[in-house]
């Protein structure tokens, strides 16, 4: 168990234009579980990959227990890595696979007995033990997997995407299974992902990363709540946000086939702006009675999809595509027009120049401060 | 009375079994066509392969010199009974077992480190490869006399004129050491192959399993004793079978440098029996020859192969 410092670090790969991570600055409480989150090519893999050792950072210092661990070769560093393609021996049994690190460190016969042991135990795959993996399915050669992470007792877990490549189903359970692990071992954690409901659903705290830049990190909460930009409001939540280019005048952001008027606080921040991006969540979308409504977004009903629980929707406004969520019961069909409301408390603006966020919104649920 | 439902019943399994028959039927249909496309192939092995090893068995149990014409019919196991009493057979046996484990042990060993070199990056990396590749594409009668004229020779040969500048003596390779000659040869011709095998098995090798094994803590040499090794088992199984193969009929290169000399130091089993047939023109005793050859060629195929596939069970890993 330790704390991980980050200072400054970026990447550079030789020959490449730009850099791959460019100045990633995070300190872990000890025991943390640290998400890294973003599309694809965003540089989260490399950072894990730079704390691991496994390449090189050319600038800044990574720390791991308080030591800096630049040129330190990965062995020496105390981690222990799961693998998207879990990197199993294909030769050795699963017990074998666990045991090797510790056999590769002399540990006592006994000795490494036991931890396989218990760490098959902890995981539910004792009976597996004798087998080779590929006589395992997928789920279990990831447990096997965590097993061989885990039996080392690392100061540091690091996961590579290690859920993509189950089914569904099987995903959410694992899901739930390594944050509890993690619950029990304590240990510090870093998780690479890019579905962001895994990132939610475990990280402590989500680094969202775009283009080799950290665009904010913070608890899944506050993500929701005030995300730091465009970017991040549209990558948090799923559906997805939908986002309105509004001209802004007397206190109202009206677009075509919209209007929505801003409370005092949105129209403080709002200041002398006469344009800005509003965005809404589907959730907080909310089908408009006959009334005609100041607070209202009209168009023509493309898509319905019912999820069972919920209804999904999407509605034509001027020539974007609006999603909301509705209820089951209020019938929808293909081809109506529709006027959805919001409430002016959950509009999030964001300065049409920068991206970046003017205001979120307040839920109410107390969330403890990002550190 | 049957009742609607048996009726119904009664018509669903009859049309099941017509169902079955007309598939049956198409299947038959399907399968007549395939039996003519494939007699060619068939009639090819059994022309090229199965009526020459009869006609070498039948050969080995007749009287059959071509210097004694008068003398022919049945003999018996007598041909057998010559070939057990001729030291010349047992000792091309020998030749021929030394110049095969030899030769698989140079070029494997030879093959994977020039494999390992190459897997790693350095300037002019195609071009070395390339020329380390080469003595692949010479024919074995090319290299016997490559090596005997601009190699071996004691006078013009390149080694001769290393040892004459270095001021030694010259050295007469195919005389002295005709073996180690031939077994440099070969392995020479061989080397390139064995390469190319395992730098594609090398090349398979996911890069992940050496990053986890490298955080486990593995060195270098970890690394390519408990991931290298048994990632290439499969590979190796296969170089060994085919290099095993070519080894044991190796006659190119002994016809055209030593003759099977001096004496019959470098007489291996294939060129024994072409001295038993061309020189000494008994087939009799040639084809019983001809039949040890195919029985130790299946001894290695069975037992060597077997061995080495039970040593390096990775082919069962994937």
């Amino acid at each position: 168990m330790a704390v991980v410092a980050l200072k400054n670090v970026g990447k550079q790969y030789p020959g490449a234009a730009s850099l791959a991570v460019e100045d990633f600055n995070l300190t872990t409480h000890d025991g943390e579980f640290i998400v890294l989150v973003g599309p694809s090519g965003c540089g989260k893999t490399t950072t894990m990959r730079m704390i691991a050792g496994l390449e090189e950072h050319t600038q800044g210092t990574i720390e791991i227990g308080g030591r800096d661990v630049t040129g330190v070769v990965p062995k020496d560093r105390d981690i222990a890595m799961v693998f998207q393609s879990y990197a199993l021996y294909p030769h050795m049994s699963v017990r074998d696979n666990m045991a090797f690190s510790l056999k590769l460190k002399k540990y006592a016969k006994a000795d490494i007995n036991k931890r396989v042991e218990d760490a098959a135990e902890v995981l539910g795959i004792t009976p597996l033990l004798d087998r080779k993996p590929r006589a395992l399915s997928g789920g279990q050669r990831q447990r096997v997997a965590l097993g061989r992470a885990i039996v080392r007792q690392p100061q540091v877990f690091l996961m590579d995407e290690p859920l993509s490549n189950l089914d569904a189903k099987l995903r959410v359970d694992m899901r739930a299974e390594i944050t509890k692990l993690h619950r029990k071992l304590g240990v510090t954690t870093f998780y690479v992902t890019h579905d962001q409901t895994e990132a939610m659903t475990m990280g402590q705290r989500i680094a969202v990363m775009k283009d080799g830049v950290v665009q904010q990190i913070d608890s899944p909460n506050n993500l929701y709540q005030q995300p730091a930009n465009v970017f991040v409001g549209g990558f948090i939540g799923t559906p997805a946000m939908n986002f309105l280019d509004a001209a802004v005048a007397n206190g109202t952001a009206t677009g075509p086939d919209f209007s929505l008027a801003l409370d005092a606080a949105r129209r403080e921040v709002a200041g002398t702006r006469e344009r800005l991006h509003v965005g809404i969540r589907p959730e907080h979308l909310h089908l408009a009675g006959n009334e005609a409504d100041a607070q209202s977004l009209k168009g023509e009903v493309e898509v319905v999809e019912p999820l069972g629980a919920l209804t999904m929707i999407q509605v034509r406004v001027g020539d974007t595509k609006v999603t909301a969520q509705i209820e089951p019961h209020q019938q929808v069909e293909m081809g109506d027009t529709v006027a959805l409301t919001c409430a002016a408390d959950k509009l999030y603006l964001f300065d049409t120049e920068s991206q970046d966020t003017l205001i979120g919104i307040d839920s109410g649920v107390a969330d403890q401060p990002a550190a | 009375m049957p009742n609607d439902r048996d009726l119904l019943l009664a018509s669903t399994i009859t049309h099941d079994t017509e169902t079955a028959r007309a598939a049956a039927r198409r299947e038959k249909a399907r399968r007549a066509p395939a039996k003519w496309l494939l007699a060619p192939a068939v009639i090819f092995l059994l022309v090229w392969m199965i009526v020459p090893l009869a006609m070498t068995g039948y050969y080995s149990f007749r009287n059959y010199n071509l210097m004694m014409p008068s003398i022919t019919g049945w003999a018996g196991w007598t041909n057998y009974k010559i070939l057990w009493g001729d030291p010349t057979f047992w000792s091309a046996l020998g030749v021929t077992l030394l110049i095969v484990v030899v030769c698989l042990a140079v070029t494997v060993g030879l093959g994977l480190a020039l494999a390992l070199l190459f897997h790693r990056n350095f300037v002019g990396r195609g071009v070395a490869r390339t020329l380390a590749v080469a003595p692949f594409f010479v024919m074995p009668v090319v290299t016997g006399l490559i090596w005997k004229n601009m190699l071996f020779h004691p006078a013009y040969g390149l080694l001769a004129w290393l040892f004459r500048t270095l001021g030694f003596e010259p050295i007469d390779w195919l005389a002295q050491f005709p073996l180690a000659s031939i077994i440099t040869m070969i392995s020479w011709e061989w080397t390139p192959f064995a390469m190319l095998v395992l730098l594609t098995g090398l090349q398979s090798l996911p890069e992940d399993q050496l990053e986890a094994v490298r955080l486990d803590g593995a060195n270098k040499w970890h690394e390519f004793r408990h991931i290298v090794i048994p990632h290439l088992g499969q590979v190796l199984y296969v170089v060994v079978m085919l290099e095993s193969i070519f080894f044991l009929t190796s006659f190119a290169e002994i016809y055209t440098t030593t003759s099977g000399g001096p004496g019959t130091a470098s007489t291996n089993l294939p060129y024994y029996i072409f001295q038993g047939t061309f020189v000494q023109y008994d087939i009799g005793v040639s084809s019983a020859a001809a039949i040890g050859a195919v029985i130790l060629a299946n001894i290695f195929a069975i037992f060597l192969i077997r061995f080495v596939a039970g040593n390096l069970n990775a082919g069962e890993a994937r």
